[in-house]
């Protein structure tokens, strides 16, 4: 009994460490690309390739001055970005890194991942109003009703990976693209939808408006500073690692090889190298595209990804009825 | 017509321009940096840059400015203060020359109007500082400037002569 406490709370620092590893090393990555796409260096003063970059972003941080507005809630204040931070991370206890390599092998892996991502608009709506000041409430409110939008035609997306899978486990849901990735299926296009999904969901550029600086100074977030800022930023982050993982898994086989021949390669290092992949384009479409306006993100979000994202699961079950579980 | 519509309807759907985007941007990661590392590298100055003044000396060590006050009348910031006076064998030289550097807009009009190459913009542009009281120069400093400069800034006046 006490062996299994132990053994979870080593699960859970270990996640903890390698989680907030990426999250600060993905600063450093969207730097790196960002700037290479504008054909500068990017960081590459401290440390070799500029990789000690994050560190001394961290240690600013830290010693920067916590600034609480005068007509802010000051317990909500401190309390929402750490329901970020701390919904970021538990969603990875769901998240298979490889064969049996995961902290809670639940039956409702998936449920749990939406039921957190949904649960994370309420950290924002708490932000905004507790900082008391119009450019966060703004701000929040965009996030939440932008979240709430997309987590529709994301919970419709996820029904036809579902219903390709057969399970609402993470891990099942992986081996069964063991013959081929949903990727090279009828789901591909469920993949696109779902990856323009994620970067509303994570308010990601081109879908940024939350914190749109040319009208809401920095949306949310305009009020925090300091470490409690720095914890909003690392929730961000980490929720983009954790959507990139949703694809790698849903989509792209997890943590297999793409080749048998590939597969004496750990499927940890599979798993790491397709999330990679994924944060690239979260990077590249940065990097690349203007923000939408408003009305467009809504218009998009209800009148196209929502009825093309039911149209498809009438498809997916169609064809599951036909020819069964997986691919082929 | 309709054609043309239901085309860049088709287009819009699959999102062919941003595709062209995102190729474009593709295309631009494996480009070579144009970045220079400023500390460490800087770019080419032109002899004419006009950068931190300096008060320069004739070879023998006497100095060249004569308290004329062509530089103090012509400076349209009025960054420029000059007390004339006489030196022990009888020459007019400037008791004090001061340039409030955080007035100085560097216009350089200055160094066109000094009949004796006096004062001069040189080269150094890195000499911001962590108060305003260091950035208003007396006769001393401007000296120490152009005995500091005065390699390069000989070789600038050179090359300017050379060109005219």
């Amino acid at each position: 009994m006490l062996w299994d406490i132990f053994w979870i709370l080593a699960g859970v620092a270990c996640i903890i460490a390698v989680v907030l590893g990426a999250t600060s090393y993905l600063t450093w990555y969207e730097r790196k690309v960002l700037g290479l796409i504008q054909v500068r260096k990017g960081p590459n003063i401290v440390g070799p390739f500029g990789l000690l970059q994050p560190v001394a972003d961290g240690i600013k941080v830290l010693c920067k001055e916590t600034i609480f507005p005068a007509r802010a809630h000051v317990p909500l204040f401190i309390f929402a970005p750490v329901l970020t931070f701390f919904l970021a991370l538990a969603s990875w206890a769901v998240v298979p890194f490889d064969k049996g390599l995961v902290l809670a092998d639940i039956n409702v892996g998936v449920l749990y991942i939406l039921a957190l991502s949904s649960l994370s608009v309420y950290a924002l709506i708490i932000a905004g109003w507790a900082s008391n000041a119009k450019y966060p409430f703004l701000g929040a409110l965009r996030a939440a009703a932008q979240m709430i939008s997309y987590e529709v035609s994301i919970g419709l997306i996820f029904v036809c990976v579902l219903l390709f899978a057969g399970s609402l486990n993470l891990s099942r849901i992986v081996e069964a693209q063991k013959d081929g990735w949903f990727v090279f299926s009828l789901l591909f296009p469920m993949m696109i939808l779902f990856f323009v999904a994620a970067l509303a969901e994570t308010n990601r550029s081109p879908f940024d408006l939350p914190e749109g600086e040319s009208e809401l100074v920095g949306g949310f977030n305009t009020e925090y500073s300091s470490m409690i800022f720095a914890m909003f930023f690392l929730g961000e982050y980490a929720n983009m690692i954790l959507v990139s993982a949703m694809i790698s898994i849903l989509f792209l086989g997890g943590w297999l090889a793409p080749f048998e021949g590939l597969s004496f390669i750990p499927g940890f290092v599979w798993f790491a190298a397709k999330i990679a992949l994924c944060l690239f384009v979260f990077l590249w479409v940065r990097g690349t595209l203007p923000r939408y306006r408003y009305d467009q993100l809504m218009r998009i979000g209800w009148k196209f990804f929502l009825p093309v994202s039911l149209f498809w699961v009438v498809i997916s079950a169609t064809w599951v009825l036909w020819r069964g579980y997986g691919v082929g | 017509m309709a054609w043309d519509r239901a085309l860049y309807r088709i287009k819009y759907i699959l999102g062919l321009d941003m595709i062209a985007g995102l190729w474009i941007t593709l295309r631009y990661v494996f480009k070579k940096p144009v970045t220079l590392n400023y500390p460490y590298e800087k770019g080419p100055l032109s002899p004419r840059f006009r950068g931190e003044h300096a008060l320069r000396r004739y070879p023998d060590g006497t100095e060249r400015c004569i308290a004329c006050k062509l530089c103090e009348a012509v400076c349209p910031a009025l960054a420029i203060t000059i007390a004339a006076g006489q030196a022990d064998n009888g020459a007019r030289v400037a008791l004090r020359y001061d340039i409030d550097m955080t007035k100085c807009i560097n216009c350089g009009l200055c160094q066109e109007v000094c009949p004796v190459e006096a004062i001069v913009e040189g080269p150094n542009f890195e000499y911001a500082t962590w108060s305003h009281e260091e950035l208003i120069y007396d006769k001393a400093r401007l000296l120490a400037n152009g005995e500091r400069w005065e390699s390069l800034l000989a070789a600038d006046l050179a090359a300017e002569r050379k060109n005219a």
